[in-house]
């Protein structure tokens, strides 16, 4: 069951999981088979909820000694009073929700912070595929066709900082990789990233 | 039968308590003496804490796992035993049998000390509350301070969730499957339209036949209602289709002509074999009162002092009886306070029956939350493992009555 092995998480994971201090209270929004949750359980001594769609997926979290909730995620969101968790994450899952707004207030709601990692569909390959190719692009970090993905809503490094923008969200940290390399903190990121990880407050 | 992973051969038991003290019940009446038949299996590691009560549903009784004297294999048995769900080389599992019941514990079949007659209608009226406060005489006089868990489907899963709200220190897990925190209208008219089924036999005779002929019509008839609401609609098609039953062809006349008339007439026949017609009356009256709320303002307000018990909360898509919904409200109450709580809503079709037929992932689930609490909280297992089951009577019957609600 025990698995502290760095290398078994996504790369967005990993850097979402050296964001998280021993202790916290996390929730895992759309928590998949429970690979994070467990291994911040064991590396972090974090208390950890989950909410997962899929009945294998639950089935996996239980299998792995964890908390977990079938449900979608507004329904796994509204029922947690103000300040439930220290940290609410939301990964790869942004481009997938019909009220994403409302989901992003809701984790600010029940969490101290949320962390967010999401597709960036602003990398040059994107930008190309489109320019030179005349196709709608994938993700190069969610690559599904369009008639593959469920209502998928895409979006770049700059709409997702225009939202929080908007919103009044503050961000308090954001990852850009490139594949499974991090950016450093500078250069065009919306143009070089494959997957962009925000921090909000 | 391949009886590797059975527990063998088993025995009722009982318990007498309330002689001197008669028990309070919520209607304000007091019921005693009484008592409670129980059976168990496996064996209780050094600190008591590795003790799980099974609790059964409508029509079930304290025969929860194993074979008995009889021959007959407990009603749950596809998930006790060593090495199954509720796996008694680690847990030791309690079922008794309610008390309203008509299967060895005080019921309104039970003699009457104040009139050496059998009660009928002069039993009291009882609740699920009731049935939960002498199973507590029960955990008390095993020596149990703390159970590691409480399991029930259907009514087993209302009184899982009244231990939780009743005795919060005496419980660590809960496992309520296919249930409800509150009986919704339509489950108190299913149960009323059961009950009227009683009333109208000429032999119930308000409660007094158990001199005379029994209200077997009416019973059967119930009890037929009862099974068409435990399964769905698909599983009707699967299991009878439109197919006839020992005819080639129609009958143009009132005999059995399809399969599933043929199993509902079965069925209701063979209940009143075993049960009694007044347990029938109290037990669905205890169901139609249960509402956790009731005196609390709120579901969640009645979670308050139970926050600290983890929580697995099971419904069934094809459940129409108890739908998800009711499992749904219960979890968002249970969230509210703070409690842990693992929710799943498995896709199956074989609609409120469910929760005793998935038995691989029931077994999974319950397995894998059981053996969490077992190494979050550190229980122990017991220094003796559970002992070999000695040689089953030759016929075994599985009876096919055992599905409840």
């Amino acid at each position: 069951m025990n698995d502290t092995n760095h290398s078994i998480l996504r790369a967005d994971l990993r850097v979402i999981a050296d964001l998280i201090r021993s202790g916290e209270k996390v929730f895992d929004l759309g928590c998949g088979d429970g690979t994070l949750l467990r291994y911040l359980t064991d590396t972090r001594q974090i208390v950890g909820r989950g909410v997962e769609i899929s009945e294998p997926g639950v089935l996996a979290c239980v299998s792995k000694g964890l908390s977990v909730r079938q449900g979608n995620l507004e329904e796994g969101l509204s029922d947690y009073p103000n300040g439930s968790f220290d940290t609410v994450i939301l990964s790869q899952t942004l481009p997938y929700l019909s009220k994403p707004d409302f989901i992003i207030c809701e984790m600010l709601r029940v969490g101290r912070r949320a962390i967010v990692s999401f597709p960036n569909w602003g990398h040059w390959r994107c930008r190309l595929s489109l320019l030179f190719h005349g196709r709608m692009p994938m993700a190069t970090d969610l690559p599904q066709p369009w008639h593959a993905a469920p209502r998928a809503r895409p979006l770049t490094v700059h709409d997702f900082k225009d939202f929080c923008v908007e919103q009044k969200i503050r961000v308090a940290h954001e990852i850009y990789l490139a594949g499974k390399r991090q950016l450093t903190s500078r250069g065009n990121h919306n143009l070089q990233a494959t997957t962009a990880i925000f921090e909000l407050a | 039968m391949d009886n590797t992973n059975s527990v063998g051969l088993v025995e009722r038991q009982y318990l007498t308590f309330a002689q001197d003290e008669p028990m309070p019940l919520d209607s304000g009446e007091k019921l005693g003496p009484i008592t409670l038949a129980y059976e168990t299996y496996g064996s209780l590691n050094r600190d008591q804490s590795n003790a799980v009560l099974i609790l059964h549903a409508l029509s079930g009784d304290a025969h929860a796992g194993g074979v008995n004297a009889q021959g007959k294999i407990g009603w749950w048995d596809d998930c006790i035993g060593p090495g199954k769900a509720f796996d008694t080389n680690k847990y030791f599992v309690i079922c008794s049998n309610v008390i309203g019941g008509c299967q060895g514990s005080t019921g309104p079949s039970s003699i009457n000390p104040a009139t050496d007659k059998p009660y009928g209608l002069q039993f009291p009226v009882i609740t699920v509350g009731d049935m939960v406060r002498a199973q507590r005489y029960l955990i008390d006089y095993l020596g149990i301070e703390k159970l590691l868990a409480v399991a029930g489907g259907s009514m087993g899963g209302m009184e899982a969730l009244q231990w939780c709200v009743g005795y919060p220190e005496r419980v660590r897990a809960a496992l309520p499957l296919a249930t409800t925190a509150r009986h919704s209208p339509m489950l108190i008219a299913l149960s009323e339209v059961g009950r009227q089924a009683i009333y109208a036999d000429p032999n119930w005779n308000h409660g007094d036949y158990y001199d005379g002929p029994r209200p077997n019509a009416g019973l059967a008839l119930a009890r037929m209602i009862g099974h068409i609401t435990y399964l769905s609609e698909e599983s009707m098609h699967h299991k009878f289709g439109r197919r006839l039953d020992q005819r080639e062809r129609f009958g143009y006349d009132f005999e059995t002509d399809f399969a599933v008339e043929g199993y509902l007439r079965y069925k209701g026949n063979l209940f009143t074999e075993r049960f009694d017609a007044n347990t029938y009356l109290y037990v669905t009256k205890a169901l139609d009162y249960f509402d956790l709320s009731n005196g609390h303002g709120s579901l969640a307000k009645a979670f308050e002092h139970s926050a600290d018990i983890k929580y697995l909360v099971v419904s069934f898509t094809s459940d129409w009886l108890y739908p998800t919904y009711h499992s749904k409200d219960l979890v968002s109450a249970l969230t509210a306070v703070g409690a842990d709580v693992t929710f799943c809503n498995l896709q199956s079709t074989w609609g409120h029956d469910a929760f005793l037929l998935e038995v691989d992932t029931m077994t999974r689930l319950i397995a894998d939350f059981l053996g969490r609490i077992v190494t979050e909280d550190g229980i122990s297992l017991p220094a003796t493992p559970a002992p070999t089951p000695v040689s089953l009577p030759v016929t075994i019957s599985v009876d096919s009555d055992i599905l409840q609600s």
